[in-house]
């Protein structure tokens, strides 16, 4: 069986919409956090299947920088978590809802 | 410094004083009253020189500037007028306002709004000024609703009192009738002569008559409304016999000698806008005002209000005389009439002030003695409107009486004799009941004459209604209008017997109207100690008293008609565009809102969950297809 473009995008749709899954049901932040990373990697897997598939490097080299990129936000984002939770002493979203008027 | 520069000094003299009064001197009495007698004195001293040196008929005969131009065809300039005509209101409105401004400082002496009082005086000082000097329908028009301003605000002076409050609103709103139909007769004209400024539209009518088309009796008659309006005529006369809750100097300023007289001068100016038919009505419209409001003034009680009745009919004699093509008559009479009606309303101000402010003439009598110089120059002044000769008021009463026969108005002729007769009878009646007889009152019995701040100006204003009618001014008025008299050389004397020689007719039945009316007052009120004509008239004299029911008659049609008018538009106004449009619109709006608030939970899976479903809806709009 050769593997070709149309199994990594599923693969890739798969992802995308467990992730997707994941940040609409769950209820903790740090796992909806995680299902939006999730999300970002499908995105990754479909730009590098593109690329692999055009002979293109182009799109692996930027692959590379949204990887580094994701690191340095995900260390913000988890800051921000900590820093909710110290401060309100929950991570449930259905606690946090004072962007109601 | 050029001569045209004079008037604009004048007009603007009695504005600036009311502007320093308003903002700077209110709480200096005697500055108030400085500014604003000198700026009038000034003005009129200024028109003297004026008149000195440029003449009746100046060379320069407008001045303007450009005031406002809209589009091609609408100019409006702001400009002022030379000729006869306006030059000689300008001296006797100046005049006229200058002795009754000087009379004002004794009257007003105690009043607490005695700055205000000056102020809004000087305010009218230039409206009329305005008016008098306006060279374009606009600006006559704009100075037209000024007067009727400081005319509410000095009708409203004791606004404290309820009825001074609603003659003032009656004036002003009565007012608004006549003027409506005026701009109406301004557009009118402006859209079928494209002009404003008197000299053009004149110099249009006379090379082509036509001009006005069918139009012409519309615009004349509706023009004249301004007039009915202003000038108190028939059936819009009701506000002027209320407008005396002013005070006394306001009623001989502005409702006897200049404001009331502007309906008239106005007529005069834009003479050439009427044609035959509306002249047919105006003069029917004056003779019948002048004689219904003789009628009611012989059963009047109240001093002012008799005066007040008699100047409508007065201002009824000017319309009629307008209406009979007789311009010089009409603007005599107004000059005439300004004289002696002011002196008139200066001398009842002065009993009125030693009675206490008691007005009711039955509470007086036997002044004579106690008030000599009231008396004397009250006594001038009612022999003056009465039409003796050689007094002011015989002359220009018997130019118009003369005009009518001219025209072959034997109908308006007789109305005039009739008044004529009508107006003695109710002067003498005033005059045998206030300083004859006994004293009725403890007031009257212990009256005092007036300061010499008031009884000067009555002395001044004696001698002019005494010889005004062989001064010249109505050979001034005929340079204007053409006519008998114009460019008169003749001296005083054949000024005096002119009227003999040219219309014997008129002036023998002007002055049996005279003897007639003295007798009948004579024998019904010398030595009367109340009214006999109730008695002997009955009804009649009970429709005199309360004015025909004109009041009474407004109430139940005009006023009824208006208010459910009023109401229909209020009910309107509150459940059609308040209710529904205004309070319709907030009301959906915020009902939206608040269904739309439900859908913000403030829980971000929530939204996230409306993104997403977003998303999938744009990307099946836009891939599904």
């Amino acid at each position: 069986m050769h593997v070709g473009l149309e199994h990594y995008l599923a693969v890739s749709a798969l992802l995308f919409a467990l992730g997707l899954f994941g940040v609409l049901v769950r209820r903790n932040l740090l796992v909806i956090y995680m299902s939006l990373e999730l999300m970002l990697n499908a995105a990754n897997l479909a730009l590098v299947s593109f690329s692999s598939y055009k002979n293109n490097p182009d799109g692996q080299v930027l692959v590379f920088f949204i990887i580094s990129v994701a690191a340095a936000e995900v260390a913000v984002g988890l800051a921000l978590i900590v820093a909710l939770y110290r401060k309100r002493k929950t991570t449930h979203v259905e606690d946090l809802t004072t962007m109601k008027l | 410094m050029k001569l045209e520069a004079l008037p604009w000094i004048i007009l603007f003299l009695p504005l600036a004083a009311a502007g320093i009064i308003t903002l700077f001197t209110l709480q200096n009495r005697q500055w108030s009253a400085r500014l604003s007698v000198g700026a009038v004195v000034t003005g009129f001293l200024l028109s003297v020189v004026f008149v000195f040196v440029a003449g009746w008929e100046p060379r320069v005969r407008e001045v303007s500037v450009n005031w406002l131009t809209i589009g091609e065809g609408l100019r409006v300039d702001f400009g002022l007028h030379f000729d006869p005509l306006s030059l000689l209101m300008l001296l006797v409105v100046t005049g006229v306002a200058g002795v009754i401004h000087i009379y004002s400082v004794g009257y007003m002496r105690d009043d607490p709004g005695y700055s205000r009082f000056f102020a809004s005086l000087s305010l009218f000082t230039f409206s009329m000024l305005g008016i008098v000097l306006a060279n374009n329908f606009i600006q006559l028009f704009i100075f037209w609703e000024l007067v009727g301003v400081s005319s509410y605000l000095l009708i409203g002076f004791w606004y404290g009192r309820t009825a001074a409050a609603d003659a003032a609103k009656k004036a002003f709103i009565t007012n608004r009738l006549g003027d409506f139909g005026f701009l109406l007769g301004i557009l009118t004209v402006w859209g079928a002569l494209g002009s404003l400024n008197f000299s053009e539209l004149q110099e249009k009518l006379a090379s082509d008559p036509s001009a006005l088309g069918a139009l012409a009796t519309v615009a004349g008659l509706l023009v004249f409304c301004g007039a009915v309006g202003k000038s108190a005529q028939f059936p819009l006369h009701v506000w002027l016999p209320d407008a005396m809750e002013g005070p006394t100097p306001v009623s001989a300023l502005i409702h006897a000698a200049t404001m009331v007289a502007a309906g008239v001068y106005m007529l005069c100016r834009i003479l050439f806008v009427l044609n035959a038919p509306a002249l047919e009505v105006i003069s029917y419209t004056g003779g019948f005002t002048a004689l219904l409001a003789a009628l009611i003034a012989i059963q009047q009680d109240d001093i002012k209000r008799i005066l007040a009745y008699s100047t409508l009919s007065q201002l009824g004699y000017m319309v009629m005389a307008v209406g009979l093509g007789g311009p010089t008559p009409a603007m005599f009479h107004l000059t005439t009439h300004a004289f002696f009606k002011a002196l008139l309303f200066l001398g009842a101000g002065s009993v009125i002030v030693v009675a206490h402010h008691e007005q009711d003439i039955w509470k007086m009598g036997a002044l004579r003695t106690k008030m000599p110089v009231t008396f004397w120059t009250f006594m001038a002044g009612t022999l003056a409107l009465a039409g003796l000769w050689p007094f002011s008021g015989f002359f220009s009463k018997d130019s118009i009486l003369e005009q009518a026969l001219l025209r072959h108005h034997y109908l308006l002729f007789a109305i005039g004799l009739f008044v004529a007769m009508l107006t003695v009878f109710y002067m003498f009646r005033l005059i045998f009941v206030v300083f004859f007889g006994s004293a009725k009152s403890g007031h009257a019995a212990h009256a005092h004459e007036s300061p010499g701040v008031m009884v000067w100006p009555l002395r001044i204003l004696a001698v002019f209604a005494l010889v005004g009618g062989v001064i010249g001014i109505q050979g001034v008025y005929a340079m204007q209008f053409g006519g008998e008299g114009a460019g008169q050389a003749a001296g005083v004397a054949a000024r005096l017997i002119g009227p003999w020689r040219e219309a014997p007719g008129a002036a023998v039945c002007g002055l049996a109207a005279f003897v007639a009316g003295l007798g009948a007052a004579y024998a019904l009120y010398a030595g009367a100690d109340k009214d006999p004509l109730p008695e002997k008239l009955g009804a009649v004299s009970m429709a005199m008293r309360n004015r025909f029911y004109f009041d009474e008659l407004y109430k139940v049609t005009v006023i009824r008609l208006h208010d459910g008018l009023a109401a229909v538009a209020a009910w309107i106004d509150r459940w059609i565009i308040a209710g529904l449009c205004v309070r319709g619109i907030h009301g959906t709006t915020e009902l939206l809102g608040r269904a739309l608030r439900l859908l913000q939970t403030g829980n971000v899976q929530t939204y996230a969950f409306l993104f997403a479903a977003g998303v999938a809806l744009v990307l099946y709009f836009v891939l599904g297809k």
